[in-house]
């Protein structure tokens, strides 16, 4: 790995921690409910969509929020459903693209409403641009929206504040983050090189005389928010790794950035409206720790290469370079596969697949914690749960019932902690050992590299990701709706478990801070949470990934 | 209370040994969710001793008697940390029973003949005469007389208390002994509810409830073995994909590894082991949640006289007046003060000694001793000679002196006043028609308050004192104390309003009381504690009865609390640190014959499979005894900052919890290979 290299990533670090601060101000503005500036500029603006929608502006109980959240979520499943299984007999197809058989179009659906984007199709022959163009950018676009209205519900909660309103925080998700930010961006990739257009398939004449199909379409919009929204679903079959997805080095370092955003913004906004930046700034740079450390092991492992090539005396001066691609190089491809499950997007610019085993592992722990920063919204909220369990313990061992933002941490909120924590380990072992024990043919590999594929695929789906780890036969009817019934349930059974805490935890007298209080803006603390979220993380997983990355890489 | 300390004989030990086994009952493992995983665990492998491949496996049977056999030990250890902790409580409870035993009573009828009836069939509202000699059948209240009684049988303490009718020191406890005089008592509880019927429940630990706490730290633990559950059923499956075959013993011994059994099996232990602790401390704490409750307080309510200071005006200085040196002042105090027997008096003649002032004691030899009285407000002696001595409120010895012709010095105002300023009490000194200066009599701070309140702002408690003094005494003595904050002039009602100011911002609120009127206050704050000197009231009032009747122990019970916390927090960190280890000397293990490059994950070098598993397994056993101290002890707590206090035990349960146990497994190992 060359010096240049390790310089890029640096500075690409470097401007996400700049971006995060205020970034972070500009959200918790955003979605304030008191007077301020942003409600005059784009209150008249809303006001109209609340009008038409029928939107009543009052606050909701955590319940009513909770409802509203899973509800208009269903509803909004059903629709992508609907149209994906009739879109051949819709408008807007000129490549002819037959409906979607209904276990795929379950499976779609949820993954584009679930801020997953897990693709069992491939998008140039899959769907059409009716369906690209409308119901999943929509969902791409409403799906990181429902994600920010619950961290913001969630965070209200832990602050002793009223839950708001669902409606009118999906729409400020919309109105004053996700539009604004993925309009300017298309822009930007259109200039950077990455096609816009309704116009069908290219058919193009090679050199040597043969016909060539390029594909295309209103990729860059598409891009902004697959991007931003940590949807990860490609326009193209292999995502941003296609030329057209992501044209340059430039464009991949502001896919990175985008990815980020809104992410490694939340702690920060968290911290405005907990009153104290601090407190947001000790889980933010806990996490750009975790990060560092996910980052150090993935570029170790892929420019070390393939210990059995290399002994073959195969030069691998570039590292790894097996599925990926030149334009990037091992060093920002394997920056890449790490930036996207950190913040759970799942877009990918190489294949995961032909990661080297350890550069393989690093993206799946990332999914497995799901709080290496985390996607778009839910991901700070996990974060916000472990925080809790951290408080738990560490009060415990200062001798007094733990407090967090100065509520007491009870039976309750621990009882909902509790189910939480089950839901990942859940989601993620239980399938797979099912799919390993009843579809091993649609595994592509035999032995620890086919175990990893199929526990790759459950995480990315339980973590809400939707990378592929590829080379897994996953169009099949099993898969669909396995990897759909996951979806849903790993990103709907913790929002509203965790609603629920914060709607307990508002409820809560505040109790006044002492010096006998534990404070949770100090490094120590971050250092206790970093410490709960390896441990728990590794005491999960480390069975699976032994049998999995790790033997593989010990064998090889 | 060394006789209640000892108490952890051969006996106790052996009683608890039993009951380890009686334990063993799924219907009361159950309880248990942790150690009742292990148990499951524990049947399985038995059956594989007798049928070794019920499951299809092959792994030695020597290995399913060893693996069972272990686990057998870890439910015991387990059991026997709770049984141990309860025989403690148990063994206190006897000695109380051994009181109540066979007391009769006599009973006064309506018409006022006495009846000697057994103490079982008094009720509530019944009258009884108890004279010397006699034990005090119920708890009850003095309504007429007054006697010393001895309350050993309940405080241990055995200089006996004065009780009498009306007033504060009413209350007389069942099974308490009147040493002198008689006392008509009208009993207040009936048969099964008195305080020692009460008591007895507590202290074996028959009515006790999960606390809050612990409710919560439960859920955890259920959780993460939840958590392994999951991952030891599904890893199977895995393997399986492999083509390695799983040995269901040794997934066995993988899940109890890793379920959180060393705080699974300690956890009620702790909360017995609190409890008595706190039994120990001669405080009875109603229930394991006031304990609990007492570690977060914020706010600590103190009254003033008895608890902080004597109480009684002691004197600190001597001030004399123009034209007097000071130890001319202090010999005339002395001389007035030499047959006085009041605190005060003697308080004059300690400061003499403490000053290292000369008096003449002969001088007094024969002389007369004038009491105080409320009209005069003065004290002293009339020497042989002649000459009267006295000394007393500014006002009446002015008046004193100037009826026998002298003239009162002019700066003696000043020098009163300065003392009144400074929330002291000023008594004048005078011989004849002649004015010495001013005694200035102070209540004093016991010593050691203001160290104690000093720890308690590192543990960020507030302290308040209340007294019925004015701002300004009250102001210099909190001052003096260290406390934070006082109420001045105060009078019960303000109490009860301080706790609810207070509670109004989130806080908890302790409080110490005796009197009846302090029963409401009592009852509001989240933890209230009775003096047992106290009313019936104020007894049922409060959440906690200190048997010792020493307000200030309200410091020491806040520790235990946060002791308790501290103790299970400590321990939970431990065991799940404590994972790390185990999984690095399992997993390899698991898998070393099929995968041999599996070797470089067996970074403890442990010598085989099953020598590194069991190691594991026996490790997971045995920590669970050597901590049964540390539960029953609790974790050693000083005051000191939160960060300071979280990052010790950090270091040495998080970060021991992850060392310790990969030098204990290789030690294990090292043993447990040579019999493999």
């Amino acid at each position: 790995m060359t010096t240049i290299s390790i310089l890029a990533i640096v500075v690409t670090l470097l401007i996400v921690v700049l971006l995060a601060k205020p970034v972070g101000l500009y959200l918790a503005a955003a979605f304030d409910y008191a007077p301020n500036r942003l409600n005059r500029i784009y209150g008249p603006v809303e006001r109209i969509i609340y009008k038409i929608s029928g939107i009543r502006e009052d606050n909701q109980s955590w319940k009513m929020y909770a409802a509203s959240l899973i509800g208009s979520n269903a509803v909004m499943i059903l629709i992508v459903y609907l149209v994906l299984r009739f879109q051949g007999m819709l408008p807007l197809n000129p490549a002819g693209i037959a409906n979607m058989e209904p276990s795929l179009a379950f499976n779609t659906a949820i993954s584009f409403m679930a801020n997953t984007d897990l693709q069992h199709y491939s998008g140039e022959s899959g769907v059409s641009y009716l369906s690209q163009a409308s119901v999943l950018v929509f969902a791409m676009f409403v799906s990181p929206a429902t994600g920010l209205a619950l961290v913001m519900a969630f965070i209200r909660g832990l602050t002793g504040k009223a839950a708001g309103n669902f409606f009118v925080d999906l729409i400020r998700g919309l109105t004053r983050v996700l539009l604004p930010v993925a309009f300017v961006s298309a822009l930007l990739f259109v200039f950077m090189g990455v096609p816009q257009t309704f116009e069908p398939a290219a058919t193009a004449t090679t050199l040597e005389g043969a016909q060539q199909t390029i594909a295309r379409g209103p990729i860059a919009s598409f891009l902004a928010i697959k991007e931003v929204g940590n949807n990860g679903g490609g326009f193209l079959g292999v995502n941003s790794a296609h030329p057209f997805e992501n044209p340059s080095g430039l464009s991949n370092l502001l896919q990175i950035l985008l990815m980020m955003l809104v992410t490694s913004a939340l702690p920060f906004a968290y911290g405005k409206m907990a009153g104290s930046i601090k407190q947001g700034r000790v889980l933010f740079v806990s996490m750009l720790m975790m990060l560092i450390i996910m980052t150090t092991l993935s570029l170790t492992a892929e420019s070390a290469g393939n210990p059995a090539l290399n002994n073959l005396g195969i030069q691998h001066e570039q590292g790894s370079m097996e599925g990926k691609e030149v334009r990037f190089g091992e060093a920002q491809s394997a920056f890449y596969s790490v930036i996207t499950t950190a913040a759970e997007t799942g877009a990918v610019n190489t294949m995961h697949d032909t990661l080297t085993p350890i550069g393989g592992m690093v993206p799946l722990a990332n999914m497995m914690l799901n709080t290496v920063f985390g996607g778009m919204g839910v991901g700070f909220v996990n974060v916000l749960m472990y925080a809790i369990i951290a408080v738990f313990l560490s009060g415990l061992m200062v001798g007094r019932t733990p407090e967090f933002l100065g509520r007491k941490i009870e039976g309750k909120e621990m009882k909902l902690i509790a189910v939480t924590l089950l839901v990942q380990p859940f989601l993620i072992l239980v399938p797979t050992a099912i799919a390993l024990a009843t579809n091993p043919e649609t595994i592509s590999n035999p032995g620890f590299h086919g175990l990893t594929q199929a526990l790759y695929e459950f995480t990315s789906a339980a973590a809400n990701n939707g990378s592929g780890f590829e080379g897994l036969g996953d169009a099949t009817t099993f898969w669909n709706v396995s990897t759909g019934i996951v979806m849903f349930l790993g990103r709907y059974i913790s929002m509203v478990t965790l609603l629920a805490v914060a709607g307990s935890l508002a409820a809560k007298k505040p109790i006044p801070e002492s010096s006998g209080t534990f404070r949770t803006d100090t490094a120590m603390f971050g250092a206790v949470f970093v410490g709960i979220v390896l441990i728990v993380g590794a005491l999960t997983f480390f069975p699976a990934l032994v049998l999995g990355p790790i033997a593989e890489q010990l064998t090889l | 209370m060394d006789k209640k300390k000892t108490m952890l004989s051969g006996e106790i030990a052996s009683a608890a040994l039993r009951e380890s086994f009686v334990k063993l009952d799924p219907r009361i493992m159950m309880r248990n969710p942790v150690m009742f995983v292990v148990e499951i665990g524990f049947l399985v492998t038995l059956l594989l001793c007798f049928v070794p491949d019920a499951f299809g496996g092959t792994v030695p049977r020597w290995f399913n008697i060893v693996t069972t056999v272990i686990l057998l030990l870890t439910l015991l250890f387990a059991n026997f940390a709770e049984a141990l902790a309860e025989g403690r409580g148990k063994a206190q409870a006897d000695s109380l029973k051994k009181t109540k035993q066979d007391i009769s009573a006599n009973k006064v009828s309506s018409s006022g003949a006495i009846k000697v009836v057994p103490a079982s069939e008094l009720r509530k509202g019944d009258f009884v005469v108890v004279e010397a000699g006699e034990l005090i059948p119920g708890d009850g209240e003095v309504v007429e007389g007054l006697a010393s009684v001895d309350e050993s049988a309940i405080t241990g303490e055995s200089a006996p208390v004065i009780k009498e009718a009306g007033g504060d020191f009413s209350s007389v406890t069942g099974g308490t002994k009147v040493v002198s005089d008689k006392i008509k008592v009208r009993i207040s509880a009936d048969p099964g509810e008195s305080f020692l019927d009460r008591m007895i429940s507590l202290v074996e630990g028959a009515k006790r409830q999960k606390t809050p706490n612990e409710i919560a730290l439960n859920t955890v633990l259920v959780s993460l073995t939840l958590i392994f559950l999951i991952v030891v059923v599904t890893l199977p499956f895995l393997s399986d994909f492999l083509g390695i075959q799983m040995e269901i013993p040794i997934l066995i011994a993988l899940l109890v590894c890793l379920i959180p059994t060393t705080i699974g099996g300690l956890l009620s232990a702790i909360g017995i082991a609190g409890m008595d602790r706190v039994t120990q401390f001669n405080v009875l704490a109603m229930s394991g949640k006031a304990v609990e409750a007492s570690g977060d307080i914020n706010t600590i309510i103190l009254d003033k006289t008895g608890t902080i200071t004597f109480g009684n005006r002691m004197a600190s200085e001597f001030v004399p007046v123009k034209a007097i040196r000071e130890e001319e002042t202090a010999y005339w105090a002395a001389i007035s003060s030499l047959k006085d027997e009041t605190p005060e008096g003697r308080s004059v003649l300690e400061l003499m000694k403490k000053n290292g002032f000369p008096y003449d004691e002969k001088l007094g030899e024969g002389g007369e001793f004038i009491e105080f009285q409320a009209e005069t407000r003065m004290s002293g002696i009339d020497l042989p000679d002649g000459r009267q001595v006295r000394k007393g409120a500014v006002d009446s010895v002015k008046q004193w002196v100037r009826s026998q012709g002298g003239s009162v010095p002019d700066d003696l105002d000043d020098g009163s006043s300065a003392i009144a300023t400074a929330g002291g009490t000023p008594l004048a000194v005078a011989v004849d028609n002649r004015i010495y200066g001013l005694i200035h009599l102070k209540d004093t701070v016991k010593p050691g308050m203001r160290e104690r309140f000093e720890q308690m702002r590192r543990m960020g408690i507030k302290t308040i004192m209340c007294t019925g003094d004015n701002p300004l005494t009250a102001a210099t003595i909190a001052r003096e104390a260290g406390v934070d904050d006082f109420i001045a002039e105060s009078k019960p009602e303000d109490k009860i309003a301080v706790i609810r100011r207070e509670q109004a911002e989130g806080k908890l609120v302790a409080m110490t009381g005796d009197g009846t009127n302090d029963a409401p206050a009592l009852a509001q704050a989240d933890v209230g504690i009775a003096m047992n000197s106290g009313t019936v009231a104020a007894k049922e009032a409060a959440n906690m009865v200190d048997l010792d009747s020493d307000p200030s122990k309200i410091i020491e019970v806040v520790a235990i609390g946060k002791q308790l916390l501290m103790t299970r927090g400590a321990l939970t960190t431990f065991s799940i640190a404590n994972d790390v280890a185990k999984y690095f000397a399992i997993i390899p293990a698991m898998f070393m014959v099929a995968i041999p490059q599996m070797q470089t994950l067996n970074i403890m070098r442990l010598d085989s499979p099953l020598s590194a598993i069991l190691s594991a397994l026996i490790f997971n056993a045995i920590i669970i005894p050597l901590l049964i101290p540390l539960a029953m002890k609790g974790v050693a707590y000083k005051p000191m900052s939160t960060s300071r206090l979280l990052g010790k035990n950090l270091l040495i349960y998080g970060f021991g919890g992850l060392v310790a146990p990969f030098i204990g497994i290789k030690l294990i190992d090292l043993a447990v290979q040579v019999f493999i």
